[in-house]
């Protein structure tokens, strides 16, 4: 996990605002993962169910296949590898 | 500058002092005393006479969420609400503090139940002290009018950014007639200026209003209202003099009435303070040296300036309009805190008086200044805490 170097009072914006649009992407929740869902393209038929059902927009598509994980976002809630008709998606336990 | 004075009660000084400001919203729900607000200034908005949009909501909980909303898109936008009113919008009276919002808010104050009462007393306001919004007290009619332009432009002032509680008593103020001596529309126009800020809200420039905040910011925001709250004594005495140098209407953050020779003093706030200087007035004729102050403020407290003023005497009796079940009456906790470090300090004693609309009468009074002469020269109730007026 990285040593984030936080802002004091002075440098944020009051009253909680956040100024910048979408900011959630700077923040990084891969931490909070147990299990991490690995991909296997052999396996994957590119149904796109997991791209559809990922509660965080973690499933990477590039030129209309799924090519793996966000794992920088993904939270390892494991819903990809749940309804995954082929069980292309397996939830590894994280080793920390 | 106009020289007419029109008979208003409290309620109706309030709702022409929102009319001349015209905010860009309002957003309230009606509860007695405050109702002859809401009451006169829909009728400004039925007659076309503000810009105004007033939203009719359900309750006070969706009255001050609105105003919430108005405000964090850029508005300018106001409320008013009295006692069980308040408690019903109380995790958004935090929320806007918190939120930073400049918001003005006219509170009648009223007994907050039970049993059921819809009198004055203070009960409503003081249980808000520590929500984080700027506190401001009115004597009556004229001062109430006044407050409102000041109260706006400390709640916008860039140093500041908080909501303040415009606070009148029920009844007493908000339903007598007295003589007002409002400001032409153009003078308030030009006194308020135009809402600085931050820019509307809109889908070009989007930014996010009261997010999830935990560990790691929380305590930065708070740290952030607790900066802002020390900014605000300064800032209402540079608009406090810029307000009587524009309409030669002079008002200080705590108020001093006779005391130049005085050797004890009454402290108080709101219109209890009316009746207090006449019956001063009265006993000065048979020489007694008596004097009252009054804070205008509440939160901040003016705490400093308190504790200078008050070491000046050598016995002040404190009258709070509410009780605080367990401990030290509101005023009287605030400025015994203030004593602590003073290495003078008068004797001091607290009475608590007109709870639910209990009338507090010259013969009460007269009462007071009798213990106040005791504690004076014998010190013995130093530190007592009575009801005044209760069987």
């Amino acid at each position: 996990m990285s040593k984030e170097i936080k802002k004091g009072w002075k440098e944020i914006p009051i009253g909680g605002l956040l100024l910048d649009a979408g900011n959630s992407r700077e923040y990084e929740t891969g931490t909070w993962r147990t299990f991490k869902p690995i991909h296997n393209a052999e396996k994957c038929i590119n149904c796109y169910f997991c791209w559809e059902f990922c509660p965080d927009n973690s499933i990477l598509i590039k030129d209309d296949k799924v090519v793996g994980m966000n794992y920088f976002q993904c939270k390892g809630c494991g819903v990809c590898a749940a309804v995954c008709p082929t069980k292309a998606i397996e939830m590894v336990k994280e080793e920390k | 500058m106009t020289t007419k004075y029109e008979a208003l009660t409290g309620a109706e000084a309030a709702a022409l002092a929102m009319k001349q400001i015209n905010p860009d919203v309002v957003a309230v729900y009606p509860i007695t005393p405050q109702t002859p607000i809401v009451m006169k200034f829909s009728e400004y908005v039925a007659n076309g006479e503000v810009d105004t949009e007033m939203v009719r909501v359900e309750s006070e909980h969706s009255a001050m969420s609105a105003t919430v909303g108005a405000a964090g898109a850029g508005a300018r936008a106001m409320t008013a609400t009295a006692a069980n009113g308040l408690a019903l919008m109380w995790e958004i009276v935090y929320i806007a503090a918190s939120t930073r919002l400049p918001i003005v808010m006219g509170l009648v104050n009223r007994a907050l139940s039970g049993p059921i009462n819809i009198h004055c007393d203070h009960s409503d306001s003081m249980g808000a002290r520590d929500s984080g919004w700027i506190q401001i007290y009115s004597e009556n009619a004229q001062e109430v009018y006044d407050n409102y332009f000041m109260a706006l432009r400390i709640a916008e002032h860039k140093d500041v950014l908080l909501p303040v509680m415009v606070c009148q008593d029920g009844f007493i103020t908000s339903h007598s007639v007295e003589n007002v001596l409002p400001l032409e529309d153009a003078q308030v126009k030009k006194f308020i200026g135009k809402k600085n800020f931050k820019g509307l809200l809109t889908s070009e420039k989007p930014y996010t209003i009261g997010p999830l905040d935990l560990q790691d910011y929380y305590m930065e925001h708070k740290m952030q209202q607790h900066d802002a709250m020390k900014h605000v004594i300064p800032v209402i005495e540079k608009i406090q003099k810029e307000y009587a140098e524009t309409f030669d209407r002079k008002y200080e953050i705590i108020e001093e009435y006779r005391t130049d020779d005085a050797d004890m003093v009454i402290v108080g706030m709101s219109s209890v303070m009316g009746t207090v200087k006449d019956v001063i007035d009265m006993m000065r004729e048979e020489g007694i040296k008596v004097g009252a102050v009054k804070p205008r403020l509440f939160r901040p407290f003016p705490a400093e300036k308190i504790k200078n003023v008050l070491s000046k005497f050598k016995a002040i009796i404190i009258l709070d309009r509410s009780d605080s079940f367990g401990s030290f009456p509101p005023l009287y906790g605030e400025i015994l805190a203030s004593f602590f470090a003073a290495e003078k300090k008068p004797y001091i004693k607290s009475f608590i008086h007109g709870l639910g609309g209990r009338d507090t009468n010259v013969e009460m009074i007269k009462e007071v200044i009798s213990e106040l002469q005791k504690l004076r020269d014998t010190g013995e109730s130093n530190f007592t805490i009575d009801y005044l007026g209760v069987r």
